[in-house]
């Protein structure tokens, strides 16, 4: 409890600080914490239209973008990641496409997709497929050694070999990957919610912007701070389930 | 008895290093035999051609069944982590039914005396267990041969003697064929019916010597009998063939060197 207190103070002590400063200045582009709340409140949860039309669509998109890119990645990751001549081949390809600003592929998407779903999906498989797949090649590499030789002694079928030893030794860094995409896969959202589309939180931002809306733009901002942090918690509840298995401490390590 | 493997003229180049330089030797069924040598004559690379996990250079090696087991020195890699101990030990059994695979691994725990372990993470017991554990898996897998590369060099000497005797234990009560690739020239002779000293880089055989001890041994009185005595001082000047009587501590303090480095890795 007392933890829980220490790592909410900061955040408090900043939120009750904006509210004074909120007040005191009075400005309709800064509304204090207070108003916002409301807001959103009012906007994004009471007004059901809002809910299933524009937070539903976008926590969808967002969700199926970032799966599939992670089955691409993880998947491609391990492939690459074991063999020494694939990654040779492929490596110049990668470095160049990762460096590729996601946002300025929208136009092509555009054009490719027309805009919509698909559109917005691409945009957001392309910008965070790199650092799961970057992660699952580095993780499928670190199989040591003996690992391997205890694998092609016993002459596993080539399954277990993928699924029942790779795929957990890399699983650490997989997730570390998967925990960056997450949090990717929501500001991609949002850019590829902001062109030809009028629905999705993104949209809304922007046309909260347009209309001088300004508590109603905060709402959205907001909102967005709340589904990344209910996100990234989540993966976390689950990586800690999946990754139980890591010894927990070095002095419980017998090496 | 009949041969159990079979090594023709077998020779490995690294490179223009040549790391094995023709062997030949046979391994029958049943017995437990210890390759010895001094550090870095290329005992291990012998073990890794035995095992299939390197192409020699030339000559054959023929194993007369249809599998083999290793057990690494490296216990805490070999094992994997995410598994359970039980898991382990079933690692290699995933072609068999959940049910066969399951008592095999039971049985196979109960060997070597782990059978309360079984729902524990390798990493969770001491490293003379974790070793235990990773022996349970290679007789599980009831191997035709149980290849060892120098299993007991990573625990303490205590550990150390009750490993050695839970090996001669198990593979007397399910008539496994063992070769252990060891630098202790004790080791070699309590464990063996029969040693192979190799020469140094490139390993050459040197000389193979029956051991005249019988097959109950006891760490106490075995090792103060005069029969291992004189057979540990025979293989201890084996290999010290035609190098002065100087080299023989240097040897010890480089041997005592690696020790120490493969514990501390």
């Amino acid at each position: 409890m007392t933890k829980f207190l220490q790592r909410w103070t900061v955040f408090a002590g900043l939120v009750v600080v904006w509210q004074v400063l909120g007040w005191l200045a009075d400005d309709p582009f800064f509304p204090p914490p207070s108003k916002i709340v409301v807001a959103a409140w009012e906007w994004w949860v009471l007004e059901p239209a809002n809910f299933t039309g524009h937070v539903v669509p976008s926590v969808v998109r967002l969700l199926s973008g970032w799966v599939i890119a992670s089955v691409i990645g993880v998947s491609l990751g391990l492939l690459l990641g074991r063999s020494d001549r694939a990654m040779e081949y492929a490596n110049p390809l990668l470095v160049f496409l990762r460096s590729i600003p996601p946002p300025a592929l929208v136009p092509v998407f555009l054009l490719l997709f027309k805009a919509g779903t698909s559109m917005q999906l691409a945009t957001i498989v392309f910008g965070v497929v790199w650092p799961v797949l970057l992660n699952s090649v580095d993780g499928a590499r670190s199989v040591d050694v003996t690992k391997v030789d205890t694998s092609a002694v016993f002459r596993i079928p080539r399954w277990q070999w993928v699924l029942g030893v790779v795929l957990p030794a890399a699983s650490p860094k997989i997730f570390a990957g998967l925990r960056v995409s997450l949090s990717l896969s929501l500001v991609l959202m949002v850019i590829s919610e902001l062109v030809g589309t009028d629905n999705g939180i993104g949209s809304q931002l922007m046309q909260a912007q347009r209309e001088f809306d300004y508590t109603r733009m905060w709402a959205g901002i907001v909102l967005l701070g709340v589904l990344g942090y209910g996100l990234n918690t989540a993966l976390l509840a689950v990586e800690r389930r999946v990754l139980a298995w890591q010894p927990r401490s070095r002095d419980e390590q017998h090496a | 008895m009949s041969n159990m493997l079979e090594v023709a003229d077998l020779g490995h180049t690294y490179g223009d290093h040549e790391a094995i330089g023709g062997l030949s030797f046979t391994v029958r069924a049943g017995e437990l035999v210890c390759v010895v040598g001094p550090s870095g004559c290329g005992k291990s690379t012998l073990l890794r051609t035995i095992s299939g996990l390197v192409a020699p250079s030339r000559g054959d090696v023929s194993l007369h069944g249809s599998h083999l087991a290793v057990v690494f020195q490296d216990y805490s890699r070999s094992l994997f982590p995410w598994l359970s101990v039980q898991g382990n030990v079933e690692f290699p059994l995933r072609s068999l039914p959940r049910a066969e695979r399951r008592a095999r691994a039971a049985e196979a725990l109960e060997w070597v005396g782990l059978g309360g372990a079984a729902r524990k993470r390798p990493w969770q017991l001491s490293g003379g267990m974790q070793q235990r554990v990773a022996i349970a898996r290679a007789l599980a897998y009831r191997p035709s041969l149980l290849l060892m590369d120098e299993p007991f060099a990573s625990v303490d000497a205590q550990t150390r003697f009750e490993l050695e005797d839970l090996l001669l234990r198990v593979r007397r009560e399910h008539d496994t064929t063992v070769l252990v690739v060891t630098h202790d020239i004790d080791e070699s002779v309590y464990l063996g019916d029969r040693i192979l000293v190799l020469s140094g880089s490139p390993a050459r055989l040197v000389a193979d010597l029956e051991v005249p001890l019988p097959a109950e041994r006891d760490q106490v009185t075995t090792r103060t009998d005069e029969a291992f005595v004189e057979l540990r001082s025979k293989v201890a000047r084996l290999l010290n063939v035609g190098k002065p009587a100087l080299d023989v501590e240097k040897w010890a303090a480089a041997e005592r060197e690696s020790l120490s480095e493969t514990v501390s890795s």
